[in-house]
Parts: C-alpha cells; sequence; structure tokens
C-alpha cells in the first residue's frame, strides 16, 4: 500500500519533468482582456435594450439570454473551442462558459441517441453547477428566513 | 453609459476570469470544476451581503461571469423568502433564474440535435 503511493509519488514528478509549464503571465492577460471585453459588450447590449424601453431586470435577462445563445450556435459550428483555446478562463467563466458546458458533451454523445445521449449528456457538466447553486441558493434563502 | 462605467465593467470582469485563470494554471481544476467553484463562492458572497456592492459597481461585468449567476440564484431565493415566505427559499433560486436555464438547455438540445461532433482546431 505504502510503495505504491510512493511509485504513484515518483511517477508525478516524473510526468512533471515533461508537462509543458502553463505561460502564467500570457494566459492570465488573455483571459483578463478577453473577460473583460466580453462584460463590456453584454453591458453595451444590455444598455441598448435598456434605451429601448426595457426595465432592468427584462434587459439583463435578455443580455443573459443573447450571450447563451451566442455561445451555443458558436459550440455547434466547433468555433468556441478554437475562441478558448485563445481566450481560456476569458470565455469559460462568463455565462458564454456554462452555455457552452451544456452543449459541448451533448454533441459528443450524439451517437447514443436523442434521449439518453444527447438528453442525458447535457447535464453531465451543467449539472453539477446547477446543483451546487441551486443548494447554495436554498441555503441562503432558509438563513434569509431566520433573520427577516 | 459613460466611459467610466465600461472601465469599471471591464476590470471586474476581466479580473473575475484572469482568477479563473490563475485557477487552472496553478492548481489541477478543470474548468467545469472551476464553474461551479465560482456558482457556489458567488452565491456565498451574496448571502454574506458581499456581492451586491460588485454588482452596483461594476453592472454586467459582475453578473455576466458565473459568480453572478450565483448571485442571481440567492438573491432570487432572498427576494422570494420575503415574498412568500419559507416556501421561496425552494422557488426563489429557480424562477429567478428560469429564463437563462431554459434557455441554456433546449436552445442547448437543439443545438446539439442540429451539428456533429467536430475536431478540435
Amino acid at each position: 500500500m505504502n510503495s505504491k503511493k510512493e511509485e504513484a509519488r515518483a511517477y508525478e514528478a516524473y510526468v512533471k519533468e515533461f508537462t509543458p509549464k502553463p505561460r502564467y503571465f500570457r494566459n492570465g492577460f488573455r483571459a483578463f482582456l478577453t473577460g473583460g471585453l466580453l462584460c463590456c459588450a453584454a453591458a453595451w447590449f444590455k444598455g441598448f435594450l435598456l434605451k429601448g424601453g426595457f426595465d432592468e431586470k427584462t434587459a439583463g435577462m435578455l443580455t443573459t439570454i443573447a450571450l447563451i445563445l451566442l455561445a451555443q450556435v458558436l459550440t455547434g459550428l466547433g468555433w468556441f473551442d478554437t475562441i478558448a483555446k485563445f481566450a481560456g478562463a476569458g470565455c469559460i467563466v462568463p455565462i458564454t462558459g456554462f452555455a457552452n458546458s451544456v452543449v459541448a458533451p451533448a454533441i459528443e454523445y450524439k451517437k447514443e441517441g436523442p434521449v439518453l445521449g444527447v438528453g442525458a449528456k447535457l447535464f453531465s457538466l451543467a449539472g453539477p453547477v446547477l446543483v451546487c447553486g441551486l443548494a447554495v441558493s436554498v441555503v441562503a434563502g432558509l438563513i434569509h428566513w431566520f433573520r427577516v | 453609459m459613460e466611459l467610466l462605467d465600461y472601465a469599471k465593467t471591464f476590470l471586474t470582469g476581466g479580473g473575475i476570469c484572469l482568477i479563473g485563470q490563475i485557477l487552472m494554471d496553478t492548481t489541477r481544476l478543470t474548468a467545469p470544476r472551476v464553474l461551479v467553484i465560482f456558482v457556489t463562492a458567488g452565491g456565498i458572497l451574496t448571502a454574506l451581503g458581499m456581492y451586491q456592492p460588485l454588482v452596483d459597481w461594476a453592472g454586467t461585468g459582475a453578473t455576466v461571469p458565473l459568480p453572478g449567476f450565483g448571485y442571481s440564484l440567492v438573491k432570487g431565493a432572498q427576494e422570494a423568502v420575503l415574498e412568500k415566505g419559507l416556501l421561496g427559499a425552494l422557488t426563489g433560486g429557480m424562477s429567478a433564474t428560469a429564463a437563462g436555464v431554459t434557455t441554456a438547455i433546449v436552445f442547448g438540445y437543439l443545438v446539439a440535435l442540429l451539428s456533429d461532433p467536430k475536431s478540435k482546431r
């Protein structure tokens, strides 16, 4: 048992020798730039909707929906991965990354059928996000109820 | 919207993404885990009352990144509790984010049915 652990550790060190180090500065800069620009584009779009007479809440929702639609179409066309290669977290951390995580595995498992393939895999990555998010919201709601 | 507002949005949105990139580069966290961490963190920060000021300051810079999704969930639950009482804790999060989540699921299903797997370029 112990020697196996040591072996695993030695192997890990061995692998580390050959793993290319991520270029922290370059990746960070790209993520900052694309993430910032994406949020600014969203701000512009929301401002445009607000001027068009939508109220704050509706404009925010429509902006989110637009970003999701855009990200999913790009994923369907196969362009999202190309963009993500440059942007990294810049397009994964915004809501576009969530939209991508819904579609991407579903496309991969298309061969397994429209119900248990696509239908189930829609949630293979998005499921955990929804589960954790909803769990936090329920707990926060309960705490709020006790406090008011 | 003024230029200063755009600068705030850019700084906040870019900053959150930068944190995500650093997490992915320096730890072994994969993208889906980072998504979960960000949504959860956004929810917890909102519950502690620390995320609302950021949203007021940066607008979409704070709501478009995934902590903003956690923010909407928790804010929805809190508002629903005030309106409907205890049941609101169960309904609020889902109803506040229903538009986005339903779009992602239904439109995502459609896109997945219409497109074929592609190799990375």
